[in-house]
Formats: structure tokens, C-alpha cells, sequence
């Protein structure tokens, strides 16, 4: 198994983040809290483990990924956009807008490499059993991945999804789960508590991986010890904060649902680490990702 | 009286043929594979039939999984817990993205009989006719089952077909033909039309026999497509028979009669009449029982044609 390049992932994932900002904050919507709570691992998945080829989204030995809270799209958009998907500019100018490829919850239709229409909760991870099913019975080494929210474990459908996949024994599938604790409402405990989570996936039959979800090593280590564990199918339940990299973001259920506003952004993006000129939004307008730094 | 055959058995029957000779259908069943008669093809082809258990939400983004995967499921269940449980699966998963995927509804209406209101489905026409890019196929019959199921494997995208518990009349023969959005066509006649979806295609030609004992020709014609609806057929009725009846064993509400009704007031409207389930949940009864309570006999459709003849030649 390769090593990872840790450095060079961390370094990928503040990008990510910086971009999740800037997108959202010009379309004036949109999700970055649990886009940035999730993007440690989702990044080591696009660019560490995932078998994918960005040229040809349909490749049929590419693994599938699947987001079954398809809300945290800002982060789709921005890893398809760093792994040479779509423009990364248009990416940061065009979010939620009219004809935009990146519509405001993900398009099939739209945007390549998205597999499947998303945005109401608890069925990617339904999507993705049925996509690990065919794998097997075809006979096909392709994997299949599916990234999920906290608050999407109060859906009856995921329970019925990890029936079936600990039932049909899908250790081709990987399920993550952005543990950050908070939901629109408030905490997770308060409106509807999902705990003891990690133990009702045993219960139900699964390899159960707990872990700091912004360790990148422990990302990248749990997405191998998933490849390697056979029999049943395993799921990461990545401990993550909602927001993080920004601190005064951090852990507000308001990030959910609304970007920063623009007079915040240009700080922000330099709490990440990059220069704060990255916050000149116009620079982006019209412009193609081979003329800016990326 | 024609043999008696339940077009579930048309259905099962149908998947063993196109499971012969395409191996990427697969069926999914959620415990309901020996009333749905799915078991046939479990047995002839165990790997390629997965049971779902009583798990309809995930039949459904499973099976959208499958069809992302190049695999043609045909999901099968009670329609009523196929769609109604699974709506917004079929609405944002399947239908959004557009997917490959089938979906097998039985213990359709009220000729499910005993079971009573809870399994009957009478509102599945309504439910997937105004899903963006859903093919609603209602079979008349056993042989008009077995070509549908065959019809939609042939064809790209979502596809709903409504099949029946009880044995129903084989009414049409093994050899007429099968297009999806094309009506077909079992009686001539010039003075009303009567457009009939699944069984009642029997009761409509039953109708159709005692009105031409009193002289009046009525042209029956079986759509079997309530989407895309045979618009042609619709239009050349109106102007060719200016009397039209639709009769269904569906909610009156959203189903054949209300397709038929949009494209003849936007077309060449024309006195119509519709013979249907009027706002109500079935009951317990024998088929024979619900089909007079409800108002699904060919009397009923015979009454109906003389109210639109009466409107017509009233016009005159």
C-alpha cells in the first residue's frame, strides 16, 4: 500500500476549506459548516484512497463515492474542482446559481462526477449498498465509498441501508460519518440523540473505526485498515468540528446553513494560511483556474 | 367467459423471459416475493435476486445503486408501500438523476378484495404521472403484463408498472401487439369511445356489447400507457366519436380520466364522462363485491356513455 503524503494532504484540505469559503460567501447561501468539518477525510478519500480518473468521470474501474447529505456540496464542488473535475474558478463564482454546474443541492446532471442526484437525506448510503451489491455480484474489485452527517443517522432509512449492508455482507463499502456533533436546529443530543452511535453500528454488524476526524494520518489509516477488513462492511466514525480552521466559526450550528459574510472572509481565509487577497472575489469573475494561482 | 389469470403471474412471467435473455436484470422483492410471485424467478436465478426485506425506502436507492452499477432492477412490492413509503427516494434519486431503474406495483385496486383499504392501491397512476421523465404502464391482462415488462426492459429510465392480485379475464391475445404510449385498439365504433386502463378493459368491452345491442357502436380502446398518454388516440376519438368515457380501477382524481380529460380540453373538447373511484378508500369484499360498490361494472360504463351520447346530441 502507497504511504501517504501527509504534508501535501493537509496543505490540499486548507484549500479546500479556503474555496468552500469563498464560494459561498459570493453565492450569499449555502453550507460550510459541515463542508468544512468533513473535508479533512473527504480530501484524504479524493486524494489518497479513491480510485477515480477526473477525465473520464465514467471510468468503469473508478470506486464510487457517494454523499448522502448532499447539503455539503460546497465541499463536492470544491474537491472535483481540485482534482481537475471542473474550473476552480468557476466553481468560486458560479455556486447556487442560475445554470450553474453547481446547483445548490449536487446535479448528476450538471456537474461530472457527481454519480447521483442528492439532497434529501439517508439515501446515498442506500445508493451506495446498491451500487457495493452489484459490485459483488458482477464480480468487479470497484469500491464504494459513502460520506454522511450526524444529524442524517435520525433518518429510518439509514438504518434500514445498514441492515442490508452488514445483511449482504458489503465489505466493499466504506461508510463515513461526520460526527460534529450539531444539526440546524442545535446539538445533535438536543433535538434527537443519536449516541451511543459507534455501538449501534456494532449491533448492526459492522466493523466500527473511530477516529479524530481532522488527524490526517488517522484519516488515511482508517481508509486502508476499511480496504483491508473483510467480511463485513466498515464504517469511520470521524470526531470532527463543525467549521474547523476557523476559529470563530467553529463549533455554531449558524455555519450549518449560511455562508460567513463578505467583510469576514478576507481574515478567515488567512486564519487558513493563505494571503488575504484570495478574498478579491471579482478576481475570480470570468477568469479560467490556468490564470490565477490555484 | 375468457380463462382467468392474475396479471401478477404476467409479471413474474415476464421477468423470466427478458432474465433469460439479458443478464443484467435483477429483481428485488421486499417480502412480498411469494405474493407478488417474484419466487419464480428467485429460484431460476437466486444471484440475481435480492431480497430487501420489509425495507421499502432502501429497495428503492438500492435498486437506483443497481441501475448506476448498468444493472436493470425491477423493484417489486405492494404499489401502495412500493411508492408511498419510497416517494421521495423515487422523486429525488430515482426520477432526478433519471435512472434505469423499474418498479413492479402489485394489489392493484380494489380487486385485491379482502385485504381492504390499507392494500388496495388506488392513487399509484396519480402519484408517478406527474414525476418528471416516469413511464405509468397499467396492463389490461395476463399477456398484456408479460409485454409490458418486457416493453420497459427495452427502453432507458424510471417505469412504473401497476399490476392486480385476483385472476382477471385474458382478454387480449398473445400476439397483439405492445408499444409503450401507443392504445390499442379492441372494438370499432363511431358514436362514443371508451378508454379503459388495466381490468377494465373487460367490463369496457362487456359495455361495449350491450350499448350495440341498442345500436350504439362504441370504439374500446385499451391504454395500456397512461404515460406518455396516446394523445392521437385521445384527439381522434373526440373528433371522430365526440363522446368519450374513461373508466379505471384507480382514485378519479389524477389517473386515466384526468389524462384523458387535460389533453381533450386543450385539444378538441368534447362531452366526457369518467367512471372511477370517487374520493374513496376501498373496503373488504370479494372482487365481484367492490367492483358494484364502487361503481367499476360495465353497467356503470354503460350508464356513463348514455350520459355522453345525451350531452352530445343535445350539442346538436
Amino acid at each position: 500500500m502507497p504511504k501517504p503524503d501527509i504534508k501535501f494532504l493537509k496543505q490540499k484540505s486548507q484549500e479546500i476549506r479556503r474555496d468552500v469559503l469563498i464560494a459561498t460567501t459570493t453565492a450569499g447561501s449555502g453550507h460550510p459548516g459541515g463542508s468544512m468539518s468533513t473535508c479533512d477525510y473527504a480530501t484524504a478519500l479524493y486524494f489518497y484512497k479513491a480510485k477515480l480518473d477526473p477525465r473520464n468521470p465514467k471510468w468503469d474501474r473508478r470506486d464510487y463515492i457517494f454523499f448522502s447529505h448532499g447539503h455539503i456540496n460546497p465541499l463536492i464542488y470544491a474537491l472535483l474542482a481540485h482534482a481537475g473535475y471542473v474550473d476552480v474558478n468557476e466553481y468560486r463564482t458560479t455556486l447556487r446559481k442560475f445554470r450553474s454546474k453547481f446547483q445548490g443541492h449536487p446535479s448528476a446532471h450538471h456537474c461530472p462526477g457527481i454519480e447521483v442526484c442528492s439532497g434529501s437525506l439517508g439515501q446515498g448510503f442506500g445508493v451506495a449498498c446498491g451500487v457495493a451489491m452489484s459490485m459483488k455480484r458482477q464480480k468487479k474489485a470497484n469500491r464504494v465509498f459513502t460520506l454522511m452527517g450526524d444529524g442524517e443517522q435520525q433518518e429510518g432509512s439509514i438504518w434500514e441501508a445498514a441492515m442490508c449492508a452488514a445483511h449482504y455482507k458489503l465489505d466493499n463499502l466504506c461508510a463515513m460519518v461526520d460526527l460534529n456533533g450539531l444539526q440546524i436546529d442545535g446539538k445533535t443530543a438536543d433535538v434527537l440523540n443519536i449516541e451511543p452511535l459507534a455501538d449501534k453500528y456494532r449491533a448492526f454488524n459492522w466493523n466500527v473505526l473511530e477516529i479524530d476526524g481532522h488527524d490526517m494520518q488517522a484519516c488515511c489509516d482508517a481508509l486502508d485498515a476499511a480496504e483491508q477488513y473483510k467480511g463485513k462492511p466498515t464504517i469511520v466514525i470521524a470526531k470532527t468540528i463543525m467549521s474547523k480552521g476557523v476559529k470563530w466559526m467553529e463549533n455554531d450550528e449558524k455555519w450549518h446553513g449560511a455562508p460567513i459574510p463578505k467583510d469576514k472572509l478576507a481574515a478567515s481565509i488567512e486564519e487558513l494560511g493563505f494571503d488575504k487577497s484570495h478574498a478579491n472575489i471579482q478576481e475570480y469573475q470570468g477568469h479560467k483556474t490556468d490564470k490565477l494561482t490555484v | 367467459m375468457p380463462e382467468m389469470v392474475p396479471t401478477r403471474f404476467g409479471y413474474s412471467d415476464g421477468l423470466l423471459e427478458i432474465g433469460a435473455s439479458n443478464p443484467r436484470v435483477v429483481v428485488l422483492d421486499a417480502d412480498l416475493a411469494r405474493s407478488t410471485t417474484t419466487e419464480k424467478f428467485q429460484k431460476k436465478y437466486p444471484d440475481r435476486f435480492f431480497e430487501m426485506g420489509i425495507c421499502e425506502q432502501n429497495m428503492m436507492v438500492v435498486a437506483a445503486g443497481m441501475a448506476v452499477a448498468g444493472d436493470i432492477p425491477f423493484a417489486t412490492d405492494y404499489g401502495v408501500f412500493l411508492l408511498g413509503r419510497a416517494m421521495d427516494q423515487l422523486r429525488v434519486t430515482v426520477c432526478y438523476t433519471h435512472l434505469n431503474v423499474k418498479l413492479g406495483g402489485a394489489h392493484a385496486g380494489v380487486s385485491v378484495g379482502a385485504d381492504g383499504a390499507t392494500h388496495q392501491a388506488l392513487e399509484e397512476v396519480a402519484w408517478t404521472r406527474c414525476l418528471p421523465g416516469m413511464t405509468v404502464i397499467v396492463p389490461a391482462d395476463y399477456h398484456d403484463t408479460v409485454k409490458a415488462v418486457k416493453a420497459v426492459a427495452e427502453i432507458y429510465g424510471p417505469c412504473y408498472i401497476r399490476f392486480g392480485r385476483a385472476p382477471m379475464p385474458v382478454v387480449t391475445k398473445k400476439e397483439d401487439p405492445f408499444v409503450i404510449g401507443r392504445g390499442n385498439q379492441y372494438r370499432e365504433g363511431t358514436d362514443v369511445t371508451i378508454f379503459s386502463m388495466g381490468a377494465m378493459l373487460w367490463q369496457s368491452l362487456i359495455a361495449a356489447e350491450e350499448l350495440s345491442a341498442k345500436g350504439i357502436q362504441a370504439r374500446v380502446i385499451n391504454m395500456h400507457t397512461i404515460k406518455p398518454l396516446d394523445e392521437e388516440a385521445v384527439i381522434a376519438a373526440a373528433k371522430e366519436t365526440g363522446a368519450i368515457v374513461t373508466a379505471e380501477e384507480h382514485q378519479f382524481y389524477g389517473g386515466l380520466g384526468s389524462a384523458v380529460a387535460e389533453v381533450l380540453v386543450e385539444n378538441h373538447p368534447c362531452p366526457m364522462r369518467r367512471v372511477g373511484v370517487k374520493d374513496r378508500f376501498g373496503e373488504s369484499g370479494t372482487p365481484d363485491e367492490l367492483f358494484r360498490e364502487y361503481g367499476l361494472l360495465a353497467e356503470d360504463i354503460v350508464k356513463a356513455a348514455y350520459d355522453v351520447l345525451e350531452r352530445k346530441n343535445h350539442k346538436k
